[in-house]
């Protein structure tokens, strides 16, 4: 059974959590994610599920090391400030090789910033955010659809993989209403977890401490040798106008709506412009990327960060073609008309 | 022959790591006899902390989890969140307890979490090699404290089971120490009545165990054990707190 709905982004999440299975969340309020945790609230006793709001963020995250110990999904969710204090935990989850769901509904930074959208957290969330040689996998939605099916798709891959899955949006889609098509029954269930506590067939260590050098490295070696796995099969992408497109516009999550509109325009006044928005940031559709400088001329990137993400654009075309940055910054968005700007700009550029 | 006594089951057969004259042997042995007495190893949950007893997951034959330091609580309560059916402790040093996690601490009992915390009080930081902790004693003399802890800088310690007490989530909290054989008898009794607590599923229940630290408090076992009851004990009185069994 499946129906429309008018929700916003943030209770599409919470809804499709659910319909994930996931029956234990721990919060703690910030704005702009509030909306998520008090519709687990209202929702979770229906399901007899657990909600929790914890004492801190940091209490949050380490619930959640402690529940996907136990062999259950779950999830927290918080934005910005929020999530630099889960860095902790985010590293002892890798560390164990723990699967989790974690929301950053991105407001300005640094510091307390401000509450409304952004896109900074992009170098925080692809490069791990904790300490240690680790990833998480970084999911971008760029619609309340998207946050209702990644949230779905982000419970199976970190069961998949026994890692973290992080949802990276920002208060525009979290706060924004849009209809969603979402299940009324479970979608997925708890795959099997041999590994968790709590299972009664024999002693269970979750620990991320190796005393000997040559054991930490294998761990390491291991976990790097997954990521491969995840690196090859996993990132995503979404192309848009694309195929014949020689300045291409990379841009994700809400911008990425905005670079739409300017590239319709471009289209409009002649110029071969296309969009290649990564869904997945880490892992960077790195070859989705390397495919499009085969025919570009040059690169956009349109972000809410002062040029977080066009650092992965210049990496995955190997710096071949020139890229320019086309950003705001504060909680302000780029409107078309200065996507436009830069797109003109890039056509400036001489044919390869 | 007659077997008089025998190492519990609850115990791997293991050497432990902690140097000599350590009391974190004895109350080992004290939460695995409790956990055996009640027949709850099988569905048990240990969650170890970040301090001398981070290796804990390898002395105990239990489920373990090995926590971020201080974040034992959260850790635990995740657990039982999510298997309320399992019984789950978490062991803790004064470090991990009462400075780095004091909030996950007291919140774990403001909500009557229903785990059981056993808190290792020895006044001084022992793994990283013999800081001031919380529950140092005004006046020790400390690798961060070399004048002695002088409250007017460092503050005055703190003193857990009273403060826990003032808490209606917290079921049971109990101070004892391990100085002597009839004192380790009932910490015994105080560590297998916070698991009854919990399986009755009344509420956060901790027992606050006072130790020793032979190594940086620079003395031999038997002078730690001394100091532990002239210096310790009458700053931290050993009685029952809090008991709503």
């Amino acid at each position: 059974m499946s129906e429309k709905v008018l929700i916003k982004g943030n209770e599409a999440i919470a809804e499709a959590a659910i319909a994930a299975g996931c029956r234990h969340f721990f919060g703690y309020p910030i704005t702009p994610q509030n909306e998520l945790a008090a519709h687990m609230s209202r929702r979770m006793p229906k399901v007899d599920g657990v909600f929790l709001q914890a004492e801190s963020e940091v209490a949050a995250i380490n619930m959640i090391y402690g529940a996907s110990a136990a062999g259950v999904r779950c999830m927290t969710s918080s934005s910005s400030p929020g999530i630099s204090l889960k860095a902790e935990g985010l590293s002892y989850l890798a560390g164990c090789d723990l699967p989790a769901v974690v929301v950053n509904v991105q407001r300005g930074g640094p510091g307390l910033g401000s509450i409304q959208p952004s896109q900074a957290d992009y170098f925080q969330a692809t490069r791990g955010g904790g300490h240690g040689d680790y990833h998480i996998l970084v999911l971008a939605p760029n619609s309340v659809q998207e946050m209702y099916s990644h949230t779905i798709k982000a419970f199976d891959l970190a069961d998949r993989y026994r890692m973290t899955v992080m949802i990276l949006t920002d208060g525009f889609l979290g706060q924004m209403m849009e209809p969603v098509v979402i299940n009324n029954e479970q979608l997925t269930t708890n795959s099997e977890k041999p590994w968790a506590v709590t299972q009664g067939k024999g002693k269970n260590i979750i620990n991320s401490l190796f005393l000997k050098p040559d054991a930490l490295e294998k761990s390491n070696l291991d976990r790097y040798a997954k990521y491969q796995k995840v690196e090859e099969s996993e990132p995503l992408h979404e192309g848009y106008l694309l195929d014949d497109a020689e300045i291409v516009v990379a841009s994700y999550g809400a911008s990425s709506r905005i670079a739409r509109n300017a590239i319709d325009e471009a289209r409009g006044r002649g110029i071969k412009a296309g969009l290649l928005r990564p869904v997945t940031l880490w892992p960077f559709p790195k070859k989705a990327f390397a495919k499009a400088a085969e025919k570009a001329r040059a690169f956009v990137s349109v972000e809410m960060s002062m040029g977080q993400m066009i650092e992965d654009v210049e990496l995955a075309i190997r710096c071949r073609r020139p890229v320019l940055l086309c950003s705001r910054v504060g909680g302000v968005a780029p409107e078309p008309a200065q996507i436009l700007a830069s797109i003109l700009e890039a056509d400036k550029e001489k044919a390869i | 022959m007659n077997t008089v006594f025998q190492k519990s089951p609850m115990l791997a057969d293991m050497p432990l790591h902690y140097c000599p004259g350590c009391t974190h042997g004895i109350i080992h042995r004290l939460v695995a006899e409790a956990l055996d007495e009640l027949s709850v190893g099988d569905r048990t949950v240990g969650i170890a902390p970040v301090g001398c007893s981070v290796m804990a997951y390898n002395y105990f034959t239990c489920d373990f989890i090995q926590a971020a330091h201080g974040r034992a609580p959260a850790v635990a309560t995740g657990v039982k969140r999510a298997r309320p059916e399992s019984v789950v402790f978490t062991y803790q040093g004064d470090g991990d307890l009462a400075a780095i996690g004091t909030a996950e601490t007291v919140h774990a009992a403001a909500r009557g979490e229903n785990i059981t915390a056993i808190f290792v009080n020895n006044a001084i930081y022992g793994m990283t090699g013999g800081q001031m902790a919380p529950t140092t004693m005004p006046g020790q003399v400390t690798q961060t404290s070399p004048y002695g802890r002088d409250p007017k800088a460092a503050g005055y310690p703190i003193r857990v089971c009273e403060m826990l007490a003032t808490l209606d989530g917290t079921a049971y909290c109990e101070r004892v120490s391990v100085d002597c054989v009839k004192n380790v008898r009932a910490a015994k009794k105080a560590v297998k009545k916070a698991f009854e607590i919990q399986l009755a599923g009344k509420g956060f229940s901790l027992v606050e165990v006072l130790s020793t630290c032979p190594t940086n408090w620079g003395l031999t076992p038997v002078g730690a054990l001394e100091w532990l009851r002239e210096k310790m004990m009458p700053y931290y009185p050993p009685g029952v707190y809090k008991d709503n069994a």
